[in-house]
């Protein structure tokens, strides 16, 4: 399934989480009987899909919807419980550490808070060698300080500041400096979890632009993780939409915003604030988003679904192809009652 | 025409250690009956310690440091605390960010509401109970009676944020103050609540001061805007007009940032640099630094929030007024 240009192919990827805790808290009574009774979060259910060499590929939903968590499973930093991840055609799910090594080079992430991600305790400089002193031992320490100023300066951060420590650089500046980690080690894949929601408007637009200008110059792929639909629209091209670690369309960034076609896709684009328009607009959903501990039954979003049939609460739709090359997992659109 | 609001001249300042530190600096703006009021910027901009000053929440070490909101005519800031109880809460409510940190985990939502009513009515406790149903009805709770016996953890995000809207709305205030209203919630759920306010606005012939520094979210809920930079008002509008036509160099180029308001793919249009902390404040216009058309006197004196043109904005920059001096003579 991968072709030479394919970056990233993930095949049927499942990732849950147990959290029944210890074995007392396992333990209840239903009538009159002891159970011992698991409880699993079922964050990332059967996702498919590939990321094509130099394109922006954006996954977008609401909190809780596992996002974050395919990221990190694609990564490497969870195991996934079934299925297959391959980077440029070799599968990377269950690899050794020390096979993993090459692919952690080429595949960098930046996470979404500036505070949390940075270690309070290096200096910059310290913070930038690292990942490279890591992966190439034998690098010396003049070549390791000049990439570093080298690095710094194209993220904008002045490399006079390189021994300064993170508390005494802005959110942005922090962003910028962890998005410097990231292209420390040369990598081809970026994944990007929120990398800009925790800043404000202006700053945004600077990383943003950064990201931009790094994906041209350096030639990078990325993985974009966000919950901001208009910033999904300028950078990507293409999207995956998530509802309940289900995918529910898939669809390259212009066929999604102009004409989208899963129900919680129309939603959920009606429901971005817009400048100049006078009115809130969204398309209304029923009831309250389900916990991914107890997923309905059938389709992840039939209960809050307008156009739900009986087929909905029992059959669990698979991504289709329309005509468009849009991918939507919906018995509604099959059937061609939407 | 008397105003329902008007805050004039009002500044805040925090008394610390190594000085004194203004959070905000001669904020004035009027709101009318039933008007919906926005106050936008980034964080840091002063938006919420004026909506504080506004009900004498300032505390410790931070003051009231000059100014006066006036509120059907009476002066809040010279109440007592009991006289200002009375209004707090009841004529002017506050609805915060996180529902989560508003409601008391431990009391019931019921408990919560009913303590509330009796604090500001003279009724029984059943009445109470009535009232409080009622609310949570005109909030869309579903079987308001069942619910109104839950604790906070029984709700999802959004409902208790709606809930925390009933609240406010117990005593049928003349103004409600939002501040960040939805911004812990996602869009979707964002949408429900703002319709929900908008709704409540209308219906009640309530005003609505949203505090927030989401642009699309105003344009939508909003009819007038202070884009607030630095703990100064900059521009001050009907919302069509700013959004449509932003005066105010600062809020071009806020607007001009955000990636919807670009063709996909390319650059966006940056605002160099960041705001000024407190401790930083630079002479002059506090935006000069990182404004592009800069002129000498932008580095040495205040800029005033002074009327553009004939257009019913007026913004504090001293090009703008440079240009409409010229213009005149």
């Amino acid at each position: 399934m991968t072709t030479g240009k394919d970056i990233v192919a993930v095949k049927n990827i499942v990732k849950h989480f147990d959290i029944s805790g210890g074995l007392l808290d396992q333990l209840s009574f239903t009538n009159g009987r002891l159970v011992r009774k698991k409880t699993t979060v079922k964050a990332v259910n059967n996702i498919s899909f590939t990321i094509t060499q130099g394109e922006t590929f954006s996954i977008v939903g609401e909190s809780g919807c596992g996002k974050s968590t395919l990221a990190r499973t694609i990564i490497g930093l969870y195991p996934p419980e079934s299925g297959e991840i391959y980077y440029r055609g070799s599968r990377i799910d269950g690899m050794t550490p020390a096979d993993m090594l090459p692919y952690r080079a080429s595949m960098q992430m930046i996470f979404q808070d500036p505070y949390a991600s940075l270690n309070p305790r290096k200096t910059v400089q310290q913070t930038l060698e690292e990942p490279v002193v890591f992966h190439n031992k034998s690098i010396s320490a003049s070549l390791v300080k000049e990439k570093v100023s080298e690095v710094m300066e194209q993220v904008g951060v002045d490399p006079k500041w390189s021994t300064r420590y993170p508390h005494e650089f802005s959110g942005g500046q922090r962003q910028r400096i962890s998005i410097a980690r990231a292209l420390m080690v040369d990598p081809e894949f970026i994944v990007a979890d929120e990398p800009v929601s925790a800043l404000d408007v202006s700053i945004q637009a600077q990383i943003l632009n950064l990201l931009m200008e790094a994906r041209e110059k350096r030639g990078l792929t990325y993985m974009f993780i966000t919950h901001d639909l208009s910033v999904v629209e300028h950078i990507s091209t293409r999207v995956g939409v998530m509802y309940l670690g289900m995918l529910c369309e898939l669809a390259s960034a212009e066929n999604l915003f102009n004409s989208p076609q899963h129900p919680y896709t129309k939603a959920l684009l009606t429901a971005i604030p817009k400048l100049g328009r006078s009115k809130p607009g969204h398309l209304p959903l029923k009831g309250e988003v389900p916990t991914p501990v107890d997923l309905p039954e059938g389709c992840v979003f039939h209960g809050r679904c307008i156009h739900s049939e009986a087929r909905c609460t029992k059959e669990i739709p698979v991504l289709r192809l329309l005509d468009s090359g849009t991918g939507v997992a919906c018995h509604g659109i099959e059937e061609g009652r939407l | 025409m008397s105003h329902l609001l008007e805050v004039k001249n009002l500044s805040v300042t925090f008394a610390l250690r190594f000085g004194e530190l203004a959070a905000i600096n001669d904020v004035s703006f009027t709101l009318q009956r039933g008007e919906r009021f926005g106050l936008v910027g980034e964080s840091g901009a002063g938006k919420s310690v004026t909506g504080f000053a506004i009900i004498n929440l300032i505390s410790k070490p931070g003051y009231i440091a000059g100014g006066r909101v006036l509120f059907e005519n009476k002066e809040l800031n010279s109440l007592s605390t009991e006289e200002m109880r009375r209004i707090r809460g009841n004529r002017i409510s506050m609805i915060f960010q996180d529902p989560m940190m508003t409601l008391n985990p431990v009391l019931t939502i019921g408990t919560q509401m009913i303590e509330t009513i009796l604090a500001h009515k003279k009724v029984t406790k059943k009445q109470a109970e009535e009232i409080a149903i009622e609310k949570l009805e005109r909030v869309h709770i579903p079987s308001p009676r069942k619910r109104f016996k839950q604790y906070p953890h029984e709700f999802s995000g959004g409902m208790r944020q709606r809930i925390v809207i009933a609240i406010a709305l117990l005593t049928d205030p003349a103004i409600i103050i939002a501040d960040e209203p939805t911004t812990a919630l996602d869009v979707t759920i964002q949408a429900e609540i703002m319709t929900l306010l908008l709704e409540l606005c209308e219906s009640k012939n309530m005003g609505l001061i949203l505090i927030t520094h989401d642009l699309g979210v105003v344009s939508e809920v909003t009819e007038r805007i202070a884009v607030m930079y630095a703990g100064r008002i900059v521009e001050v509008g009907s919302t069509r007009l700013v959004i449509d036509n932003p005066e105010h160099p600062y809020t071009k180029g806020l607007i001009n940032a955000l990636p919807g308001s670009q063709r996909p793919g390319t650059m966006l249009n940056q605002i160099p640099g960041v705001m000024p902390t407190l401790t930083g404040m630079p002479p002059g216009c506090a935006f000069h630094p990182r404004c592009s058309v800069r002129v000498q006197e932008c580095k040495r004196n205040v800029p005033q929030l002074m009327p553009i043109g004939n257009k019913n904005i007026m913004a504090a920059c001293h090009l703008l007024t440079g240009k409409r001096t010229n213009s005149e003579q």
